[in-house]
């Protein structure tokens, strides 16, 4: 079983329901965010091209944060998604700074946090909160061994990028191009 | 008497850092004392979901809140059987528990006192005393000058309970910026055309588009719901969408056709691409034929208004109006010309409407699968009471003839009546509020200080202490709309429906719904047939089971589909087809302009240019606020704090502007926004225009967070081009230039 | 024109605009590890080739300063950690992927081992000392007993030790300043040249500080080599790399990095030492001091500059 997410860029509006989304679902204290839209605006009027892309943890294959955890607070479940165990975490930072994305907080009660692709809905057959609230459908989630699944059928057909395949880190989410 | 009403900023103790400086210590405290607020998520099974409807903006999404065990709001969701969120809510809605938890909000009746030195404050009242005071001023104008001369502003549900207080009371004199300032164009010119209103949420079939064509409908940042969902259908199934848009919008970077339009020039182009459609003979003939009047009058108008024409106006290659037009006919009838909603452009709006109309009745794109459908609405049974009384005048007769198309109260003609030098024939003497941030949604602020100066009283209902409680005499404070029962909403769709909003908490601080403060304040007024209930969940209770539901089966579903009863959602292959205008068709050639001397036929005609060194300050939405209602939320501030005022790269340059420095502007009538805005240096907008979210640049202390945050595009909107047809108060006829230093050193403050 | 802006307002404080989640605990930390692992590499060094008696302050005085600077310095990380209470699950586990983890651990053993080291010699540093408990006099005679092969040990873990204050930089391969296999030796070699500074400073013997400056000049003009290799390296690098390393050439930190790392803390000190070795005067301290103060500085740059290089935005 391999989790993974595939991100509509054509179609996100930017809007950032995703983010108010994840943070009411768990609960992320005010100022800060597990998720989060960039927007990409290039040419010159009126020749533009632009779009909006909803970021988060990668849930990377081939994980750094985990790799260099002191205490193995953050680690992988089954399905390949990345954890961190709240009690094990001392807040060294390490994982932090080993992020190529950006992806974690230090949580204001100390411990490290980030998405955690809303492991206790997926656990019970539901999408993660802000694959559910986005109005425009582009964010799909599932396994990607089942080639039924949403995420699977989302790439099928269409050609994707990931984000900064030369850190190595085999990222999880997939742009749809 | 220059200050009678001294602006009050409520409780300016302890403003500023201090009560920056409280609010964080606030947060931290609840931490602690709520252990439940424990980071881990609430599993759905371990909360209670109310069900409610949306009032962050007016599409009125319905939505469950989910209450954990210790009664905290924990998340606001979308209910799936709605037609207005379909299970989603947009970011507002899902960010509504903001307000909620706002501890910024109006906590307790308040009321106007003045200090022996002339200074002004609000002291906390109790209810009784607010709501005596209300009272009695309401039975005194009643005996002085007639019920009708106490006015209201409102918007939203509070607003609609207002406006039975009122109605009751003998008054039908209100107005609210969401006509005159909003749709009031787009109703006026589809009724002249269609014999129908587009009505909200907007019978748009864009989920079943092959083409849909927005001009300036910023869809996507404009998030009106099940709108922007349907658009993203729209682009799975390979629709073809036309944007028109000075500034490359999100909806124009999501569409195959971006037309970067000269701003002002729309209707020259909607006139070529009628053109077009007539005289490449490819506009729907058979619907021209069945159901429309006046083509002939329409074709002989249109035979210079060509794309060459248009070019010259509107700056659009005429190869591009071509085959713009083209992809329309060829996906006719399946077209939606997006009516828009904001429509108080230039002043010449209710033509620029009719000419959508127009457009859209030339590709048959009415009544049919794709373009727009026939909506339908349940009809609510009423709820027992007496006749309301009939007023000898209302809002209808204030403009004295003037604006004779107008089908609601006109904002600024309220303000008007509110000044004896202007010497209207019905003077207003007192107001309430509801639901409305006038100085922050009407242009003309001197205009809207004069009138609220002029009156002898003024109540506003309000949950936040925004600019326009500031003028209040009494101030009531509203329970949000997490905490209230309320209106059943009947809106229209597809299909028929009911949604239920009922309270998930208890009212926080002392506030109370709009129900019960309206029937205190008619039961003080002796008009208890009017509010023949003690709770109002009885009248919905009621009504509901007239409807062959119940509260207890609402509370449980939330929604409640009907079938229709008015036929189907499309009019059928060759059907006969009556339209509720005067030659029973749709009025290509609109007769009843012609009765009242309007151009039965729509003109383009040029409007003024920005003077040199001037940019046309065009404004719209954000997809996380909805105007200044939630810049205090604190998810939604989260989101963005504050607005900025976009400026293309070259006159960045030309100004020496860098990202992010603070400007301040100044208008072609030398009004200077309160406060520095800062600058976004993009390619996404013309060099000929700024652009500005609008809702921000708060004056009121009291909002922690949203206190000088941005400006206010109302501030540099003093010019308004006034539509004679409905008195559409056209907004984007302002220019603006920056001011790199602080032009308010040495100037008072301005206020409010 | 290009734009990229985050439009659901990140400010998460300490990460956005730009990271800073370690602050000055963890560049002083990483500089007394490197100066505690030079001076107990070079004190165990001359032990291990018998030159106990020749170089005193090396070997026994100049000691002292280590679990001071260890304990110190694990107090700076402690302070920087955000989760404190927590402390302990450091030591629940060792996994090795993660520098941090094995730095713990090898702090956790060298630490006590200097200390005994340290009180080792107490006696013949303070002849009136006295260890007062039995058992205590009985340890100090095993270690005395055993003290080459303890130096032994020494020597390998202060090498880990130094290794450790560069790789644990190095082995963020999201952070292009600090992803480059050059910073283990470099922060090796810098932290000995430290270590042999603060000696040098401590020493009072003209022939040992002779020596001292003899091997520091040799360490230093390699740490100069490493940083010209370095500097190759970026400029022979991806995109990212070149970039990063603009923030030595023109960007924010390229007079804290020439002016004080290279010219202060290098040039200058091997300059100065090969003049004395000529037989110039030169104040003792002033070399000694520029190398501390240079090591510490490079540190600091290290760690601020390479938190602001990133893959994306
Ligand atoms: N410059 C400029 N002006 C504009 C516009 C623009 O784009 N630019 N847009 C125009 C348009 S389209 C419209 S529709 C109008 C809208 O203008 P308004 O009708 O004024 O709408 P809001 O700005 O949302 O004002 C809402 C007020 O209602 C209060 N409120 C919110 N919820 C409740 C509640 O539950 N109970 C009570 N009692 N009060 C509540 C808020 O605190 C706030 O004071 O503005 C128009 N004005
Ligand atoms: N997030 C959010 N959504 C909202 C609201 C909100 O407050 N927040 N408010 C709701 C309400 S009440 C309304 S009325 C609607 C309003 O939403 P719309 O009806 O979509 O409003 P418009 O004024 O048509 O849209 C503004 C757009 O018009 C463009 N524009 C400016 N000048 C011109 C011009 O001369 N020609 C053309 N073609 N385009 C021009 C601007 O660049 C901008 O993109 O939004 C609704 N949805
Ligand atoms: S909710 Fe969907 S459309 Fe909105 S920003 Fe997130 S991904 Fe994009
Ligand atoms: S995105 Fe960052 S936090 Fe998430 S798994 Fe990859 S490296 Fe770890
Ligand atoms: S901060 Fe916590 S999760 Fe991150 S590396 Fe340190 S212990 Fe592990
Ligand atoms: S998957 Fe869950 S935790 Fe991750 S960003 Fe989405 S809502 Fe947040
Ligand atoms: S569109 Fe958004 S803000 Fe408006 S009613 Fe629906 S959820 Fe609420
Ligand atoms: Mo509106």
């Amino acid at each position: 079983m391999r989790y993974a997410m595939a991100i509509d860029t054509h179609k996100c509006v930017g809007c950032s329901d995703c983010v108010v989304a994840c943070q009411t679902e768990n609960n992320v204290p005010h100022g800060y965010c597990r998720d989060w839209i960039v927007e990409y605006v290039d040419g010159t009027y009126p020749s533009l091209d632009m779009r909006f892309q909803s970021e988060r943890c990668n849930h990377c294959d081939n994980a750094p944060c985990v790799r260099c955890c002191p205490t193995g607070a953050s680690h992988i479940v089954e399905g390949g998604i990345v954890l961190v165990t709240h009690d094990e975490c001392i807040g060294c930072g390490a994982c932090i700074e080993s992020c190529p994305y950006d992806a974690r907080y230090p949580h204001p009660d100390g411990y490290v946090d980030k998405c955690t692709f809303c492991v206790q809905r997926v656990e019970k057959g539901q999408n993660p909160a802000c694959v559910d609230v986005c109005p425009t459908h582009c964010l799909h989630f599932g396994d990607l061994d089942d080639p039924n699944s949403d995420v699977s059928l989302a790439l099928k057909d269409r050609s994707w990028k990931v984000l900064a395949p030369e850190a190595g880190t085999k990222p999880q989410l997939y742009f749809l191009t | 008497m220059k200050t009678r009403r001294e602006f009050i900023k409520i409780s300016s103790v302890g403003a500023g850092v201090a009560a920056l400086g409280l609010h964080a210590l606030d947060l931290k405290g609840l931490n602690w004392l709520n252990p439940d607020s424990s980071n881990e998520p609430a599993s759905d099974e371990d909360m209670t979901p109310y069900p409610t409807y949306c009032e962050v903006c007016f599409w009125k999404c319905a939505a469950w809140v989910y209450v954990d065990k210790k009664g905290k709001i924990r998340k606001i969701i979308g209910n799936k059987n709605d037609p207005h969120s379909q299970g989603r809510m947009c970011p507002r809605g899902t960010g509504g528990l903001g307000m909620y938890y706002d501890n910024d909000r109006l906590k307790t009746p308040l009321i106007r006192e003045t200090r022996p030195d002339g200074s002004q404050y609000f002291r906390k009242a109790s209810w009784n005393e607010a709501l005596d005071k209300v009272a009695n001023k309401m039975k005194e104008v009643k005996e002085k000058y007639g019920p009708e001369a106490f006015g209201l502003f409102n918007h939203g549900t509070p607003g609609g309970h207002l406006e039975h207080l009122m109605r009751a009371y003998g008054s039908e004199t209100n107005a609210e910026p969401a006509y005159a300032n909003c749709r009031g164009p787009r109703s006026a010119a589809y009724y002249a055309t269609f014999g129908a209103f587009i009505g909200s949420p907007e019978c748009t079939d864009i989920r079943d588009t092959r083409c849909m064509v927005l001009i300036g409908s910023h869809i996507g940042e404009n998030m009106h719901n099940s709108q922007v969902q349907e658009m993203s259908e729209a682009i799975d199934n390979n629709a073809t969408i036309i944007t028109v848009d000075p500034r490359f919008s999100t909806a124009a970077s999501k569409s195959q056709y971006w037309l970067p339009i000269k701003p002002s020039t729309d209707l020259a182009l909607l006139l070529a691409w009628i053109h077009v459609l007539i005289y490449e003979d490819i506009y729907n003939k058979d619907f021209v034929k069945k159901y429309t009047f006046g083509f002939e009058q329409l074709k002989a108008h249109v035979k210079d208004m060509t794309p060459e024409w248009a070019y010259g106006i509107t700056t659009i290659e005429p190869d591009i109006i071509r085959n713009t037009a083209r992809e329309m006919a060829g996906a006719a009838p399946a077209v939606v010309i997006h009516p828009g909603r904001h429509t108080v452009w230039y002043g010449d709006d209710t033509q620029r409407e009719r000419a959508m109309a127009i457009l859209t009745a030339l590709l048959g794109a009415w009544g049919k699968r794709g373009s727009l459908y026939l909506p339908e609405a349940v009809h609510l049974p009423e709820y027992p009471q007496p006749e309301y009384p009939k007023p000898k005048w209302s809002w209808r007769d204030l403009p004295e003839g003037k604006f004779p198309l107008a089908t609601m109260g006109i904002t600024s003609e309220l303000l008007k009546a509110s000044i004896p030098r202007y010497k209207y024939k019905h003077q207003v003497k007192a107001w309430l509020v509801g639901g409305t941030n006038l100085p922050l949604s009407m242009p003309d602020k001197k205009l809207f200080k004069e009138a609220a100066n002029s009156v002898e009283f003024i109540a506003v209902m309000d949950t936040m202490p925004m600019e326009v409680t500031g003028y209040a005499d009494v101030v009531l404070p509203e329970a949000t709309y997490l905490e209230r029962y309320d209106f059943i909403r009947a809106a229209q769709n597809r299909v028929p429906n009911v949604a239920l909003r009922m309270p998930a908490a208890k009212p926080r601080f002392k506030s109370k719904p709009a129900w019960w403060i309206t029937k205190q304040i008619g039961e003080r007024l002796g008009l208890h047939a009017y509010f023949n209930y003690d709770d109002y969940s009885e009248v919905i209770d009621w009504q509901f089971k007239k409807l062959g539901t119940s509260l207890e089966e609402m509370k449980k579903i939330g929604v409640k589909s009907f079938p229709r009863e008015s036929g189907p959602l499309y009019i059928g292959e060759g059907e006969k087809f009556e339209f509720n205008t005067n030659t029973g068709k749709i009025e290509l050639y609109s007769t009843d302009f012609a009765d009242l001397g309007f151009d039965p036929l729509p003109n383009y005609k040029p409007h003024p240019e920005p003077p040199q060194n001037y940019y046309r300050l065009i404004y719209g939405r954000a997809p996380m606020h909805t105007f200044s209602r939630t810049s205090n939320n604190h998810f939604l501030w989260d989101l963005m704090k504050e607005n900025s005022v976009w400026v293309n790269p070259k006159v960045a340059s030309l100004w020496e502007l860098k990202n992010d420095q603070k400007v301040w502007l100044k208008n072609q009538d030398g009004a200077i926004t309160s406060f520095p805005v800062k600058v976004r240096i993009t390619e996404r907008i013309r060099w000929d225009s700024v652009y500005m979210v609008h809702g921000f640049g708060h004056s009121d202390k009291k909002l922690s967070r949203a206190y000088g945050r941005g400006a206010s595009d109302e501030e540099m909107i003093t010019k308004i081009a006034k539509d004679p047809i409905m008195g559409g108060e056209g907004m984007r006829g302002n220019f603006i230039t920056f001011l790199k230093e602080n032009p308010n050193k040495n100037r008072k403050e301005d206020k409010a | 024109m290009k734009e990229e802006l985050f439009v659901s307002g990140r400010h998460i404080p300490n990460i956005d605009p730009y990271l800073n989640i370690w602050h000055w605990q963890i560049p002083l930390y990483l500089f007394l590890g490197g100066l505690a692992a030079g001076i107990l590499f070079f004190a165990a060094y001359f032990v291990v080739r018998g030159k106990e008696k020749e170089m005193p302050a090396t070997v026994k005085w100049a000691t002292i300063i280590a679990p001071i600077a260890l304990v110190i310095g694990l107090g700076a990380l402690f302070w920087d950690l955000k989760h404190k209470l927590y402390f302990w699950q450091l030591y629940t586990t060792i996994r090795f992927t993660s520098p941090m983890s094995w730095g713990a651990w090898t702090l956790m053993a060298i630490t006590p081992l200097s200390i005994v080291w340290v009180a080792s010699y107490m006696k013949e540093m303070f002849p009136k000392w006295d260890w007062k408990f039995g058992f205590l006099n009985k340890f100090e005679a095993f270690v005395i007993k055993y003290r080459v092969p303890f130096a032994w040990i020494m020597m390998y873990l202060a090498i880990i030790l130094g290794v450790y204050t560069g790789i644990l930089l190095s082995a963020f391969n999201a952070r292009p300043l600090w992803n480059v296999s050059i910073l283990g030796p470099l922060f090796l070699v810098s932290g000995f040249s430290t270590g042999l500074a603060a000696t040098m400073w401590v020493s009072k013997d003209e022939h040992e500080r002779k020596v001292l400056s003899r091997i520091d000049i040799v360490f230093i003009l390699i740490e100069l080599f490493l940083i010209i290799h370095l500097f190759m390296g970026f400029m022979a690098g991806t995109a990212v790399k070149t970039e990063a390393f603009q923030l030595f050439l023109g960007g924010e930190f390229t007079i804290s990095f020439w002016v004080f790392v290279v010219l202060l803390g290098l040039v200058f000190p091997v300059t100065l030492e090969t003049l004395e070795l000529w037989g110039y005067h030169v104040p003792k301290w002033i070399p000694p001091l520029l190398i501390l103060f240079g090591g510490l500085m490079f540190r600091f740059v290290m760690v601020e500059a390479g938190q602001i290089t990133r893959f994306l935005y």
